[in-house]
């Protein structure tokens, strides 16, 4: 920075270019010369100013928080549902008092549920709007492009629902406030055999997210190692609308179960086509699968099917009754789902954070998030272990009348 | 053998869809040999038609019945042929004397235009819609083969459609017209041919087709959004250009055969994943023994 300052102090200034005055009969040469060294002065000073500016520190009296999420585009109920906890839980800290004397400022960007969105919202969000801590994503094929760039830039990181294990692997700035997708395979599998006693299952994977790859193979490593078999294994692309073709081969395969580790709208569209061609065993899915989009496009196609995931608004702590409280009042009447209690979570741990490490700076943000032991949060406690992934329990509900009703709280 | 039948079953009511968007490749290069790549958007904006006309005919006539569902139809046709000619006569027509590369990445533009404009929060939004049921589902079992009423009418229009096409291109005047503008546009201006009129009316023709393409499409698999006409788009094309770009037998064959591949693909446990590769590597092969496409004939190009 310095360095482009010199550099154009003395392009400008530099004497064969000065030494024209000829050019400026009214001005004579001494006076231009130092008329141009002014100028080049308050240039330089003026560029300097506004790169310090764009790059670093916060100026001001608020601590600037980052945020990216799927707030349109094929994942946008999960973005929106995130944020909505995430903004509540920084409102709530603010009306509280803030954190370190400061109000906090959350600054969102959509990604649009794209791939190489992330890169670009985030590298703005740390490079010029200067964030102290970033929040986001719930896929988890965009934290992995984020991750990256808040670990260079040492911006401590908390995703709130991205489950790949590969996600906190980036670095150690990296968080999350969910559990991953070993425990969360394992779950589904152990539900299959113990509670639906399926000894045949078919797995339908995505292969383009990561967060579906990553669930299905330890769905499968669990299910195999409780005696069960794996019939049959195919493969979508996600965003596809036809899946005809693999399911009539599932349907052939002849499974008590069908487990579909992807995400909402494709999960629709699979149980539709699931339907028409007459393949009527339970499907499973993971926390993916939650979003009133599932039910508003499979409609009476999705009923009866099962899912896990972090938490249920219809059981839980003083806590959880307090936070679904005041969602509701905050949004409308809207009820909140795991995804909106994961961002309120992720918020609130980050600025616990800041309060137990006393500064904004990184490198202590990160320290004070990684010594976190028994967070009471509203998805449950919470203890974050040595890889930096949330230790907690998940829950099963079930597709019943277009709603999601709670089965079973499985511990790890 | 059950899965078998039941794999063709769904390529066919697959690539009926596709043929469907293909034609209207087809016979705007057959009439202005260049190729529409707006012509996926269309089809998406069919489909979207459809998603709004749904509710206000459903106020007129009885909900999920055949009649309903063909007014539907007709009218999201309408408005697509509308969009097609509007696109043609702002686009494409200054251009009408530029070289074909121009038009070409007008063409582009067009269809991006169309895809992030629709994104925008204030037209339809990025997420996608439950398509609204048209007509009851039903499926029938004959042992362990299922074959479903939504495949069943999306075969049966795309038959009415081809066959009302044929007799359009084959039978009629205006028909004629555009047969004589593929063959020699200059000539046929020189006798007596508008061939503005003939061009917007091949522009409509095609959008028409699409919009059919896209009401069948979201009948079949219920959700829309404004990308779904790219990919779907491109199959076409591929398709168009399988069975030969510029002949409209082609452009069904290549349709149904390209649907077909996908599906079988599609059904192979260790291949799943890259339906859409084999189906486009298939494309490639084609073209390398038979450059003019399945039924194409192989024209020197005039320089």
């Amino acid at each position: 920075m310095l360095n482009l300052k010199a550099r154009f102090h003395i392009h400008v200034g530099h004497p064969l270019l000065l030494k024209r005055p000829g050019r400026f009969p009214t001005v004579g040469a001494e006076r231009f010369q130092t008329l141009m060294i002014k100028r080049t002065f308050w240039l330089s000073a003026l560029l300097a100013v506004a790169l310090f500016a764009g790059c670093k520190q916060q100026s001001g009296n608020t601590i600037k928080v980052g945020e990216y999420a799927s707030l349109t585009g094929k994942e946008a109920t999960f973005g929106i549902s995130s944020h909505e906890g995430t903004l509540m839980a920084i409102e709530e800290v603010n009306a509280a008092g803030g954190v370190l004397g400061k109000k906090l400022e959350l600054l969102t960007e959509d990604t649009q549920s794209k791939p190489g969105e992330p890169q670009t919202v985030v590298n703005k969000l740390i490079s010029r709007d200067g964030v102290v801590a970033m929040l986001g994503e719930v896929a988890s094929s965009r934290s992995l492009e984020a991750a990256p760039i808040c670990q260079q830039n040492k911006v401590p990181m908390v995703s709130p629902s991205s489950t790949n294990p590969k996600v906190t692997q980036m670095g150690d700035y990296i968080f999350r406030v969910c559990f991953i997708d070993p425990f969360q395979g394992t779950v589904m599998a152990n539900f299959a055999t113990q509670t639906l006693k399926a000894k045949k299952v078919a797995v339908f994977t995505d292969v383009k997210s990561d967060y579906s790859k990553g669930l299905a193979q330890f769905f499968k490593e669990q299910f195999v190692k409780t005696g069960g078999q794996i019939v049959a294994e195919l493969d979508f692309n996600g965003g596809d609308k036809d899946f005809k073709a693999q399911l009539t081969a599932i349907k052939a395969a002849n499974p008590d179960a069908v487990f579909i580790p992807g995400y909402y709208t494709d999960a629709a569209l699979i149980a539709i086509q699931a339907k028409q061609l007459g393949l009527s065993v339970p499907l499973l899915g993971g926390d993916g699968w939650e979003s009133e989009k599932l039910t508003e496009i499979g409609k009476d196609a999705v009923e009866g099917h099962y899912f896990s995931t972090h938490y249920s608004p219809d059981v839980g702590s003083e806590k959880s009754k307090k936070f679904v409280e005041s969602y509701k009042k905050r949004w409308n009447g809207k009820v909140p789902d795991a995804l909106a209690a994961c961002g309120y979570d992720s918020a609130i741990l980050l600025i616990e954070a800041m309060k137990r490490a006393g500064s904004i700076e990184g490198a202590k943000v990160r320290d004070a998030l990684a010594a976190t032991k028994d967070f009471d949060a509203v998805t449950g406690r919470i203890k974050i272990n040595e890889n930096r992934d949330a230790v907690k329990s998940a829950v099963i509900l079930q597709v019943k009348g277009g709603k999601f009703v709670y089965l079973e709280t499985v511990s790890p | 053998m059950g899965e078998v039948l039941q794999q063709l079953t769904n390529g066919l009511a697959l690539g009926a869809i596709y043929a469907l968007i293909a034609l209207g490749y087809t016979m705007v290069y057959g009439v202005l040999r260049f190729i529409n790549f707006a012509h996926g958007d269309v089809f998406m904006l069919g489909a979207f038609a459809g998603y709004f006309l749904a509710p206000v005919v459903n106020r007129v006539l009885p909900a999920q019945s055949y009649l309903n569902a063909a007014l539907v139809l007709v009218l999201a046709m309408l408005i697509c042929a509308a969009i097609g000619i509007l696109i043609e006569f702002l686009a494409y027509r200054p251009l009408r004397n530029r070289p074909k590369l121009i038009v070409l990445i007008t063409a582009i533009g067009v269809s991006l235009f169309l895809e992030y404009a629709c994104q925008h929060k204030a037209v339809f939004g990025a997420a996608p819609r439950r398509f609204p049921d048209l007509l009851p589902n039903t499926t029938w079992h004959i042992s362990n083969f299922v074959i479903n009423s939504t495949q069943l009418i999306v075969v049966v229009t795309t038959l009415l459609l081809l066959i009302t096409l044929t007799f359009i291109v084959q039978r009629t005047k205006i028909g004629t017209a555009m047969r004589a503008v593929s063959f020699n546009e200059k000539a046929a201006a020189l006798m007596g041919i508008n061939v503005n009129l003939v061009i917007s009316f091949t522009f409509g023709l095609g959008s028409a087709l699409a919009a059919a393409g896209g009401i069948l499409f979201a009948m079949s698999y219920a959700s829309i959004d404004p990308l779904m006409g790219v990919q779907t788009g491109l199959k076409a094309f591929v398709a168009a250009v399988f069975g030969g770009i510029g002949n409209l037998p082609g452009a069904a064959l290549g349709g149904v055969l390209l649907g077909l591949v996908e599906t079988v693909a599609g059904g192979i446990p260790a291949i799943s994943p890259y339906r859409d590769g084999i189906a486009f590597a298939i494309l490639i092969l084609v073209l390398l023994f038979r450059p003019a496409g399945l039924l194409g004939k192989l024209q020197p190009e005039k320089v």
